[in-house]
């Protein structure tokens, strides 16, 4: 299964360039700091992988582009990476973010996802808010065969929410994917109604929602550190997925923020086909960064 | 979370103050602050290269300003950089004979294009225009549907046609439609596109040659980091754009991808977008946006929504009234409703210099709870209640207090601060103020 895109990153072969004539002196890693400014990494992360870069090439007589992507790996590695699972039945998923990253659709390639591993999910269109957001959750519920639960547009999203975990209890369905509406962390009244969401479904089920995924698109750079930040404290997210990477964006600030919040990286959304949700692999994610 | 870039060149404005010029070692030292500032902001790192350049030539040399912190005079050299490479010569929209013209609308996904289709038709429809919305996203389910529900909240018609219909046939029919109906502007809202999907990419190659738009806007989320350069140069390389919208901008994205932009490509920036609703589109500001990317806040912004939202006569009538003691809580709670037409408070507060990173305490004091609750105890009393308060005893107290679900304590502090109110109003009354009335807004 295809875990990153197809298209490499370009990162690796600027790198390459970069180091190419065998000198890695003060220019080539200046340029090197440009490169990973330019994959969205942000100025302080950045600064911080270049230091440890350069002594880690120093100490171990390890060509840069290698010494980089040690670095990088290790930095992954260094907040626990939870495995996707789902608990007791019914799990429940709730998918928030910021408008217009893909929660959405995200919904659906995780709600196929689940179903081809054998497992009955139910989805929640929870955005009553977007025009055609329910609308665009019921079409992909028809296209895949799975059940959606939904209100009228304006309904109050935490009683979808209800409906929909109340439905997975009497069905005994393994999952429920709740599809928040996007709302901009700066606003407190929606971040309220979102951990009232939140709330409400803990009411039913004190373990749930089992995980919270903050969807960002990749395309962002630095304000995904202060979505992180508010949705974190508000929503208690447990993963991000990062989406859109079919681009020409690297997601970089996904590192800055998985480092900063300690949040796992748990999927990447890699294409705009229904199968294009992939687990994140750091390796691979790394492995794509600096690809030739 | 990011420090303003004026706090950032304290550090250095200290070392720097007495000193008569800049010498060039603080200018690096400052230019360094600046660097990290560009970059937190989004600003592409070969723009932040150019323009710290740029800004270490006019710099350089410069005399330290006599009473002038020479950080400050850092910030201001920077301020009026950016300001100059984002304003320029006003993009004014072609919209003129001969009729329809067509706008375009191009962008990623997600980036806001159905929205900024809505809030345009809002926007043309106000200017004495007659829109028309094309929904020519055929690929992302319900997206027609989106564009017709923004539609009605716009009170715009928008074109349709059957599932399957290439984008070129609908464009061409919302043209069609247009000449029927003689309107004189059409909106066509594109799907979102990955500039490096080439198949999708020629499709609005043909699209525009056949509609031939009069304008081709590429929607842009203020949020987007480094990759906007590419995106925008892809877009404006295969179809030549004539002017950028940034949207999302009511969040504390610092919109550094508009400077990128403006630098590689030289487009235009027409419109941001500053909220969810309709009417949320607004005119570009150099000044504010520069002020914003380094993280300034928006004094302006702030003043012309409250131009915008707050209805004069009735501010001068409450004012009157004011002075004759005759204001009551029936007109404290218009003046609250005014306040809140103009936003939340959290977001009205993000627009305040120095008051981004207010503490959540003194926010909450302040906050849209707060007011609700006011306006639920308010509401909870009787006419003659709201006209004189000191009528409100135990017993109505504590039935103002269930009726609105706040307690008696809320209900006696409400009392207790505007009647506070109504005794500083009488002195500032008393003291003559020539006119007897509040000074007025400033016109727009």
């Amino acid at each position: 299964m295809e875990r990153m895109p197809g298209r490499g990153s370009g990162l690796g072969a600027r790198l390459r360039a970069v180091f190419g004539g065998g000198r890695a002196g003060t220019v080539e890693w200046d340029e090197a700091e440009e490169a990973l400014m330019g994959a969205d990494l942000g100025p302080q992360l950045t600064l911080e992988v270049i230091a440890a870069a350069q002594a880690r090439a120093t100490r171990d007589q390890a060509l840069p582009t290698d010494a980089l992507a040690a670095e990088l790996r290790s930095r992954l590695a260094a907040a626990p990476d939870a495995p996707f699972e789902l608990g007791p039945a019914p799990s429940v998923i709730l998918l928030v973010g910021v408008n217009g990253t893909g929660k959405t659709t995200t919904a659906a390639k995780l709600a196929s996802r689940l179903q081809r591993e054998g497992r009955s999910v139910i989805l929640a269109a929870a955005d009553t808010f977007r025009p055609g957001a329910v609308e665009q959750l019921r079409l992909w519920g028809d296209r895949l065969g799975i059940p959606v639960v939904a209100q009228r547009p304006g309904a109050d999203p935490a009683a979808v929410a209800f409906d929909a975990v109340a439905a997975a209890d009497a069905r005994g369905a393994d999952a429920v994917i709740v599809d928040t509406a996007g709302r901009l962390q700066t606003s407190q009244d929606l971040m309220a109604e979102l951990a009232k969401i939140r709330r409400v479904i803990e009411r039913q089920h004190p373990d749930q929602p089992r995980h919270v995924l903050l969807v960002l698109d990749a395309t962002i750079g630095q304000n995904g550190l202060s979505q992180a930040e508010t949705f974190l404290s508000d929503a208690g997210v447990t993963g991000i997925v990062l989406a859109k990477l079919d681009g020409t964006a690297k997601g970089g600030v996904a590192l800055a923020v998985h480092g900063r919040y300690r949040i796992p990286i748990v999927f990447t959304g890699i294409g705009e086909e229904i199968g294009d949700l992939a687990p994140f692999d750091a390796d691979a994610y790394v492995d794509w960064l600096l690809a030739p | 979370m990011f420090d303003a870039l004026s706090t950032r060149l304290q550090g250095i404005a200290s070392r720097l103050r007495g000193q008569a010029r800049l010498t060039e070692a603080d200018l690096d030292a400052a230019l360094h602050e600046v660097r990290m500032a560009l970059l937190e902001a989004d600003v592409h790192f070969r723009v932040v290269k150019l323009f710290t350049a740029k800004v270490r030539e006019r710099a350089i040399g410069q005399d330290v300003l006599d009473g002038v912190n020479p950080g400050a005079q850092v910030v201001k050299l920077v301020h009026d950089e950016l300001v100059e490479i984002l304003g320029g010569e006003r993009h004014v929209l072609d919209l003129g004979p001969p009729s329809p013209a067509v706008i375009l609308l191009i962008g990623l996904q997600g980036s806001g294009k159905s929205t900024t289709a809505a809030k345009m038709a809002v926007r043309l429809r106000r200017d004495g225009h007659r829109p028309i919305l094309v929904a020519a996203d055929v690929y992302r389910p319900a997206a027609v549907e989106q564009l017709v529900r923004l539609g009605e909240q716009a009170q715009v018609e928008v074109v349709t046609a059957p599932a399957g219909t290439p984008p070129v046939e609908i464009a061409e029919r919302g043209v069609a439609a247009a000449r029927e109906q003689g309107a004189d502007v059409v909106v066509v809202d594109t799907a979102g596109r990955q500039h490096v999907d080439t198949a999708m990419m020629g499709e609005l190659e043909a699209l525009q040659k056949l509609i031939q738009p009069r304008e081709s806007l590429l929607v842009l989320d203020a949020m987007t980091g480094q990759d906007a350069v590419r995106t925008a140069e892809t877009f404006h390389g295969s179809l030549g754009l004539s002017g950028l919208i940034l949207t999302k901008m009511d969040g504390d994205a610092r919109g550094g991808a508009a400077l990128s932009i403006r630098t590689v490509t030289g487009l235009p920036i027409d419109f941001i977008g500053t909220g969810e609703r309709v009417d949320a589109l607004e005119v570009f500001h150099p000044d504010r946006l520069a002020q914003r990317i380094l993280g300034m806040g928006d004094i302006v912004g702030l003043v012309e929504r409250a131009q915008e939202h707050v209805d004069r006569e009735e501010a001068e009538r409450a004012a009157q009234r004011l002075m004759e003691s005759r204001f009551t809580l029936e007109d404290f709670k218009s003046q609250l409703q005014q306040v809140k037409k103009m936003g939340p408070i959290g977001e009205l507060l993000k627009m305040v210099p120095g008051a981004g990173n207010l503490a959540g305490a003194a926010q909450a004091a302040v906050d849209d709870g707060e007011m609700r609750r006011v306006e639920a105890i308010i509401d909870s009393m009787t006419p003659g209640e709201r006209r004189e308060p000191q009528l409100i005893k135990g017993s109505r107290r504590r039935r103002i207090a269930a009726g609105s679900g706040t307690t008696v304590a809320d209900v006696n502090r409400l009392l207790r601060q505007f009647e506070e109110m109504q005794k500083l109003m009488r002195q500032f009354g008393g003291a003559g103020q020539g006119t007897g009335r509040m000074p007025r807004l400033p016109g727009r």
